[in-house]
């Protein structure tokens, strides 16, 4: 054997250590190797804003601001479902027509069978759960590849909307709760409530997870980074509260030189915080708890989880539960902004919602992503089709030009990877 | 001589018609390095698999600290400290070495991970190895080299107080310096206390850190031996079943 040399052996890192300044060297490293995060989704993101800024003066409004978020909502809430089962490096074909089928019993069940609005709300959620455990039984039990179970679904659902619904047939929304998700706003008092809340939960946890490192007796990161870190979302959320509490209402123009205006619109969508508290929840689940962990885990390595004591079919189960689970969401949110559920409610947005995901930089072979990237891909999705749209483009160049991101946002993915020395498929 | 840690005697294990192991006795101390050695369809997985409850015997007697055990599950093998490192690493390369350490067992407080205190009971295990070659414990494993994901998966094995660990194959795949660097560790382990139990194919690394050696050919223990009483060519031997052992068992 040799020898020990006399000094004691270094400790090693953790990757908290250093002044900040190293700390951020160290994330800008990480990002050179590879780990772009959703990084390239914001950065399309604020280029996209600037140049819709540039090119339609009606862009940068209060009003368009507004519309573009509810817009984006039924995408974000999709591809956030998404994330789920991509992270496990499967997927979910049968997310779109999930929402549209819940969507059309609740709506059925209000309408025909004067069944109160909770009692369908949570017989729409039920039924969310249990397409997901079919899925997730015939996936994870009988061993079928879940693009053939879902894809079978997404064929066979469209049918049973269409007979839930009745061909052509066409149900408001009428119930006044359902309706207000997209189309009413909260109180601006509400609104900042809501903001304080929000600001304030972050910080605790923030300080209850360095307190929990200290007391386990490693290092924490310079405190200065995590000020820092809440003080961009507290300017940010802050300012966009205050945009959301202007009266963004259009001028119907003036009479006897006083200016008419329709009645005040102003106050934060109500669709924001619904939407903000499923992400906020969603993230702390895979982020904090041993669900969580162990989702990435299958996701990553599924025989090292299994070996690892992890039960593997549960986990893949469970994963398919929650994204129907979500799919009802996105359902619901689709019908409160359109106001009616037709037969092919939820058709067609399944690819928009993967696409959303890849945008914001999951990796569809699994293992990699979170809920936040999603929520971006989604943003960045919308925000095209909002700016083309007040561009007065037809809807072929706002498909043409999503694709192109799309291929655009997963080159960039595999060529950080590759000159990074990676693999390519992670 | 101390009791062995752990003794298999005259385990027998079949599949179907084909006798995979005919009665093999085998023996391992703890803070000693036994190799497990020989050739191919000898019968070394399937003593592993055995040991780590994952096929048990058919039949035989298996003895952990002096007393009679069963290894039916692996969670009975796991129970009693017995790890197994498999070829094949079984590490998810999306985490990190924290998190693959853990996985599966992780530390929770007020029902969230306590990230704190899985770092630092790795890094102390990683320190109890003097493992060096790893910058950072939050590195994820697909930046980690082929040995250092060697090492990762050992010290996961010895992390929940191990008693003993068997490595298969642990330097098949590795480069000479990886190799020394593996090879270290395995002293490291075994000076630690833990009785390890190494496959390998190659004697070079076997005489270079086991203090015995058995050899397995066509699923009998033909010989039990310590190091310094052997040399390779008399291994090579017994791997090939030219040279019969003559001799009390080690």
């Amino acid at each position: 054997m040799t020898s020990t040399p006399a000094t004691p052996p270094p400790t090693i890192g953790s990757g908290h250590e250093g002044s900040a300044r190293a700390q951020i060297v160290d994330y800008f490293r990480a990002i050179r190797q590879g780990e772009m995060g959703a990084l390239p989704a914001i950065g399309g993101f604020i280029v996209l804003v600037i140049l819709f800024t540039f090119l339609s003066s009606s862009f940068l409004t209060p009003l368009n601001l507004a519309n573009l978020l509810t817009q984006s909502a039924t995408l974000m809430m999709l591809a956030m479902a998404l994330v789920f089962v991509i992270l496990l490096g499967e997927i979910d074909l049968s997310a779109g027509v999930t929402s549209g089928v819940t969507a059309s019993i609740f709506v059925v069940l209000v309408h025909n069978s004067h069944v109160p609005w909770q009692l369908s709300l949570i017989v729409a959620f039920g039924v969310g759960i249990a397409i997901g455990t079919f899925i997730g039984f015939f996936v994870a039990r009988v061993g079928i590849p879940s693009f053939v179970v879902t894809l079978g679904l997404f064929l066979g659902f469209q049918g049973l909307q269409l007979l839930i619904i009745g061909t052509g047939g066409a149900y408001r929304i009428e119930t006044p709760e359902i309706a207000a998700i997209m189309n009413s706003n909260l109180p601006i008092l509400t609104g900042w409530i809501f903001f304080a809340v929000a600001i304030l939960l972050a910080l605790s946890i923030s300080l209850w997870d360095r307190a929990r490192r200290s007391k386990a007796g490693v290092l924490n990161r310079p405190i200065v980074l995590m000020w820092g870190r809440l003080a961009a979302i507290t300017v940010a959320g802050a300012l966009f509260v205050a945009l959301m509490s202007v009266d963004r209402a259009a001028s119907r123009g003036t009479l006897n030189g006083v200016e008419i205006k329709h009645d005040a619109i102003e106050g934060v969508p109500i669709v924001v915080p619904i939407a903000v508290a499923i992400l906020w929840i969603g993230t702390f689940v895979l982020d904090r708890t041993r669900y969580g962990r162990h989702l990435y885990a299958v996701g990553g390595n599924a025989e090292a989880a299994r070996r690892a004591g992890i039960k593997v079919a549960a986990i893949r189960l469970s994963a398919f539960v929650v994204c129907s689970g979500l799919a009802v969401v996105a359902g619901l949110f689709d019908a409160s902004r359109i106001g009616v559920v037709t037969a092919s409610s939820g058709g067609q947005i399944v690819l928009s919602g993967v696409a959303a995901a890849v945008v914001g930089g999951v990796s569809l072979f699994g293992g990699r992503g979170r809920l936040i990237h999603a929520a971006i891909g989604a943003l960045v999705i919308a925000v095209i089709s909002n700016g083309l749209g007040l561009l007065g483009l037809p809807a072929g160049v706002n498909f043409l030009v999503t694709g192109g991101v799309l291929i655009l946002a997963a080159t960039i993915d595999a060529l950080s990877r590759k000159r990074a020395g990676g693999s390519i498929l992670r | 001589m101390d009791v062995p840690i752990i003794e298999l005697s005259a385990v027998e294990k079949s599949f179907g018609p084909v006798e995979v192991l005919k009665g093999v006795n085998l023996r391992a101390y703890s803070g000693k390095v036994t190799a497990l050695v020989g050739d191919n369809g000898a019968g070394k997985s399937t003593l592993v698999k055995g040991l780590a409850g994952v096929q048990p015997f058919d039949a035989g007697v298996i003895t952990f600290a002096g007393e009679p055990v069963a290894l039916h599950t692996p969670r009975a093998a796991a129970a009693l400290g017995i790890e197994v490192v498999y070829q094949d690493l079984a590490l998810c390369e999306n985490l990190d070495i924290v998190q693959n350490m853990f996985l599966g067992r992780e530390e929770t407080s007020a029902g969230t991970m306590d990230e704190g205190v899985m770092e630092r009971q790795a890094s102390e295990t990683l320190q109890s190895l003097s493992v060096r070659t790893v910058k950072s414990v939050r590195q994820k494993v697909s930046s980690l080299s082929g040995g250092q994901r060697q090492t990762v998966a050992i010290a996961r094995s010895v992390l929940k107080n191990a008693k003993v660990v068997i490595l298969d194959e642990p330097t098949a795949a590795l480069g000479v310096a990886q190799t020394e660097q593996v090879l270290n560790l395995v002293r490291r382990l075994a000076d630690s206390g833990v009785a390890v139990i190494i496959i390998s194919h190659n004697l070079v690394d076997v005489f270079k850190v086991a203090d015995y050696i058995s050899v397995l050919y066509l699923g009998q223990m033909v010989a039990s031996l310590e190091t310094k009483d052997t040399n390779s060519e008399d291994v090579v031997g017994y791997i090939t079943g030219i040279k019969k052992f003559e001799g009390t068992h080690a």
